[in-house]
């Protein structure tokens, strides 16, 4: 993705919003979260807008709709006089109280990402995937804990998910994800008592539960635990062999996506007469539309490369 | 099947060797006769569920869903068992009775096909995605857990307070769902008491030498030398009513060797190579493929392939246990046992005299630079036969590997782990101005290098063949490989044994590669 002059953005994930574009027009929480990951200058200029609130521009109206994927995350819908047009970003249905709830837009062209695009990502329900965690710890507390997630939506996530199953001890975070966690704190989501790991031994953190970025569950970072239990949330943890090839003991199998019947109902329901498909798998979702007698075109990105 | 549901997953995802002996020896502690016995014998591979196979699942799993869907998922997970698992329609069931593993077992072993397809479909909708799992990989067989026949032995050694070979000898004699084995390991009862003569015994396998450290230390005159056959290591067990062909894993093959079983006698346990070809002149291994996994040979092939077998070692004589004996006295008696019960299609693997570790190292490039060996074989003649490889007793001594430089034609995406990566490559030779295939190779590469490989075939795709990829014939790969052979497989006409990735050569043109007919010129 290149910098432009006008960018529209749909929420903070750093495949989705760049730094260096001339103006940018997103929600309130997007535009904070940009400049506390990339500093105040990352853009020319901001500006936000609420959600439900139709903007004009050339002649055409754009709303802001939540899209319960991460604090601030949009669906953005575009309309004519006669016609509407909504892009997703990146979205999930599923309850999340760690960000605003999912809404429901009707149109006549959906543009969808697809990142779980294959009937075989059922995503189960999360509040029993975080219990595997508490499970594991009534039988061992003498280990500790490291669950690999996202800094920015996923980390805050399963801290909320660790509140609202009972789980009330100190969360020891790896230094990227406080920030983030502070803002998502500011905004009245209740993480609970969360620490950083720093300066601490290794027999401190001994029947205890840290939070850390993927990448540092194979960095040096990890080293100063002694025989942790390595867990990862994501959805991709359905797919056994994925979760083994990266050394992961307990996969929690927790989505910021739509998981496949997610996404077949929402074009059901949305009643739009044509799908794009983006951001993912992209051949299954068409396959499905098809079939279902809705029109359907893969819509491939520039310069958007398989993560 | 809750509980081995869960024991597969745990014994999937935990690392530690020791965590997942840990969490066997938990399962045996926890679980009821006969559950645990079949528990055990299915992660071992002892025990096959029948009739049951990929093609069963392809046919349920179709009723179930968009067989196009399916087939999408299928390729992007990689995994049978995995994808029904998770592509499984989840229906809101009422919970009714958990189903033990023994009677599931049962059940499916007394129905029809067609009935067999009932029950799983029923089964399959009372259950969460890992346990779903765990029936497709429990009648398909073939976990991929890594967990070893023998970290199931050692987790029952420490069980039940018992020495692991005292496990092993008695292993193949055995039964599930081992009754007897847990009364012995719980004190109930004594050691259960095995027919050594028909069944199959654990074989002794042998270190690669390290040439720089060992001969160091090693003394010649403690040792003697054999040509390593390339063919099919053996076990025979004969008795007066049996006649058995075992491969080194214990699995039976003496339905595909009836030429074998018709022409041997006599009442003894011995270890030897499976080889074909006529007055013991062994064809080479391509040959040998021809035999291999027919269940019913044709007299056809076995009058143009004939098998024998090179005798290495015996270790049961007339009911005796031999295996504590030295080698030397073992070879002693295997050559006197041959006197008395000749048969055409049995032979001895000749001792090779040498004199040191030079002398030995001349054989050994005579034997397998002018008559296409394999390698060598290196015994202390000291040597009890022990099950499973033990240190400082057997020594392989494998020969230099030739090279061909090959273009990359075709990649398609692995199995299992690999599964989001291209890995099974194939390549080709020049021939004129076109190129043929001449092998495939799916190892020899690092996993850094196997990043490089699986982004270059993204970006060089000129055309899909469902998993398959052809890509530009821009790339070279030089292949290591044991030995070359004429075949009718690929396009080439020629055919590697043992091909693996050996150098990637980013800097090399095709154009400087090698043509097939100077590779004919070369080898043959």
């Amino acid at each position: 993705m290149m910098a432009v002059e006008n960018a529209i953005i749909t929420h903070g994930h750093a495949d989705h919003a760049r730094i260096g574009h001339q103006n940018v027009l997103a929600t309130q929480n997007t535009i904070d979260i940009m400049k506390i990951r990339y500093g105040d200058k990352c853009a020319g200029s901001f500006q936000s807008i609420e959600y439900h609130k139709p903007l004009k521009i050339n002649n055409l109206n754009f709303t802001f709709y939540p899209a319960g994927h991460i604090l601030g995350s949009a669906q953005i819908l575009i309309e004519t006089n006669n016609s509407r047009l909504l892009i997703t970003g990146d979205y999930k249905t599923s309850p999340d109280s760690s960000c605003q709830s999912y809404e429901l837009v009707e149109c006549d062209q959906l543009i969808t990402e697809a990142t779980f695009g294959l009937p075989v990502f059922q995503h189960p329900k999360p509040e029993n995937e975080i219990k595997k965690i508490l499970k594991a710890f009534e039988k061992n507390d003498t280990k500790t804990y490291i669950i690999g997630a996202y800094a920015l939506g996923k980390s805050q996530r399963v801290i909320k998910l660790l509140r609202d199953a009972g789980y009330d001890e100190t969360i020891y975070l790896h230094g990227s994800q406080l920030k983030i966690c502070n803002y998502y704190i500011s905004q009245g989501i209740n993480l609970g008592n969360l620490e950083p790991v720093s300066y601490k031994k290794s027999e401190d953190f001994e029947g205890k539960i840290v939070i850390a970025p993927p990448s540092a569950l194979k960095d040096k970072w990890s080293r100063r635990f002694s025989d942790p239990v390595i867990c990862y949330a994501s959805g991709w943890m359905s797919i056994k062999q994925r979760a083994k090839q990266s050394l992961v003991e307990i996969p929690l199998i927790i989505s910021d996506h739509c998981d496949w019947n997610e996404l077949i109902t929402t074009i059901k329901s949305c009643k739009t007469k044509s799908v794009w498909v983006t951001h993912g798998r992209e051949d299954a979702l068409v396959h499905w539309c098809k079939t279902n007698n809705i029109n359907a075109e893969p819509l491939y990105m520039q310069g958007r490369e398989e993560e | 099947m809750k509980t081995f549901s869960s024991l597969l997953e745990k014994l999937l995802f935990t690392p530690s060797r020791n965590r997942k002996k840990s969490a066997l020896k938990e399962y045996i502690a926890n679980t009821p006769d006969p559950d645990r016995g079949y528990a055990l014998a299915a992660i071992t591979g002892d025990f096959k569920v029948k009739n049951i196979t990929a093609s069963f699942y392809h046919e349920l799993i179709k009723d179930q869903v968009d067989y196009e869907l399916f087939k999408m998922s299928y390729d992007y997970v990689g995994d049978l068992a995995e994808t029904i698992s998770l592509i499984w329609p989840i229906r809101s069931v009422k919970n009714q009775e958990e189903l033990s593993l023994h009677a599931f077992i049962n059940l499916i072993n007394e129905n029809s096909k067609s009935e067999q397809k009932k029950i799983i479909f029923d089964l399959m909708n009372k259950s969460n995605a890992n346990q779903r799992w765990s029936i497709i990989k429990l009648t398909t067989g073939g976990f991929r857990i890594g967990v070893s026949a023998k970290l199931v032995k050692l987790a029952l050694a420490e069980y039940g307070n018992k020495n692991i070979e005292d496990i092993e000898r008695i292993w193949h004699g055995l039964s599930y769902p081992y009754l007897n084995l847990f009364e012995w390991l719980e004190n109930k009862s004594f050691k259960p008491k095995i027919k050594f003569s028909d069944m199959f015994h654990p074989m002794m396998l042998a270190h690669p030498i390290n040439e720089e450290k060992d001969f160091n230390n090693l003394k010649p005159r403690d040792f003697v030398a054999e040509l390593k056959w390339d063919g099919i290591r053996i076990q025979l067990v004969l008795d007066n009513k049996n006649k058995k062909v075992y491969s080194r894993t214990g699995d039976e093959i003496s339905q595909s060797f009836p030429d074998i079983v018709d022409n041997i006698y006599g009442n003894a346990v011995l270890d030897g190579e499976l080889l074909v070809g006529r007055k013991f002149e062994a064809l080479p291994f391509n040959f040998l493929q021809k035999r291999l996994n027919r269940k019913k040979p044709s007299k056809k092939i076995i009058n143009e392939i004939p098998a024998f077998v090179k005798l290495y070692d015996i270790l049961f004589e007339n009911g005796n246990d031999l295996r504590d004996l030295p080698l030397s006295k073992r070879r002693y008696i295997l050559s006197n046992w041959l006197k008395l019960n000749p048969s055409e299609c049995l032979d001895i693997s000749k001792i090779i005299d040498f004199k040191d570790w030079n002398d030995l190292k001349q054989i050994k490039i005579e034997n397998t630079e002018k008559f296409n060996q394999e390698g060598l074989m290196i015994k202390s003649k000291n040597s009890v036969y022990l099950s499973g490889r033990p240190r400082g007793h057997w020594f392989k001594w494998k020969k230099n590997p030739l090279f061909l430089d090959t273009i990359l034609m075709y990649a398609q995406r692995g199995h299992g782990k690999r599964s989001s990566y291209y890995s099974d490559f194939t390549f080709g030779v020049l021939n004129d101005n076109a190129i043929v295939p001449i092998g495939k190779a799916y190892f020899g590469f690092t996993n850094e290098e196997l990043k490089k490989l699986d982004n270059w075939v993204r970006k060089n795709t000129i055309n899909s063949f469902g998993p398959v990829r052809e890509v530009k014939k821009e790339l070279v790969l030089e292949i290591a490989f044991d030995s070359i052979n004429e075949s009718k497989r690929h396009k080439s006409g020629l055919a590697l044994r043992f091909p693996r990735i050996h150098r990637i050569r980013w800097d090399k043109p095709t154009s400087e590669t090698d043509y097939l007919k100077d590779i004919k010129k070369a080898f043959f």
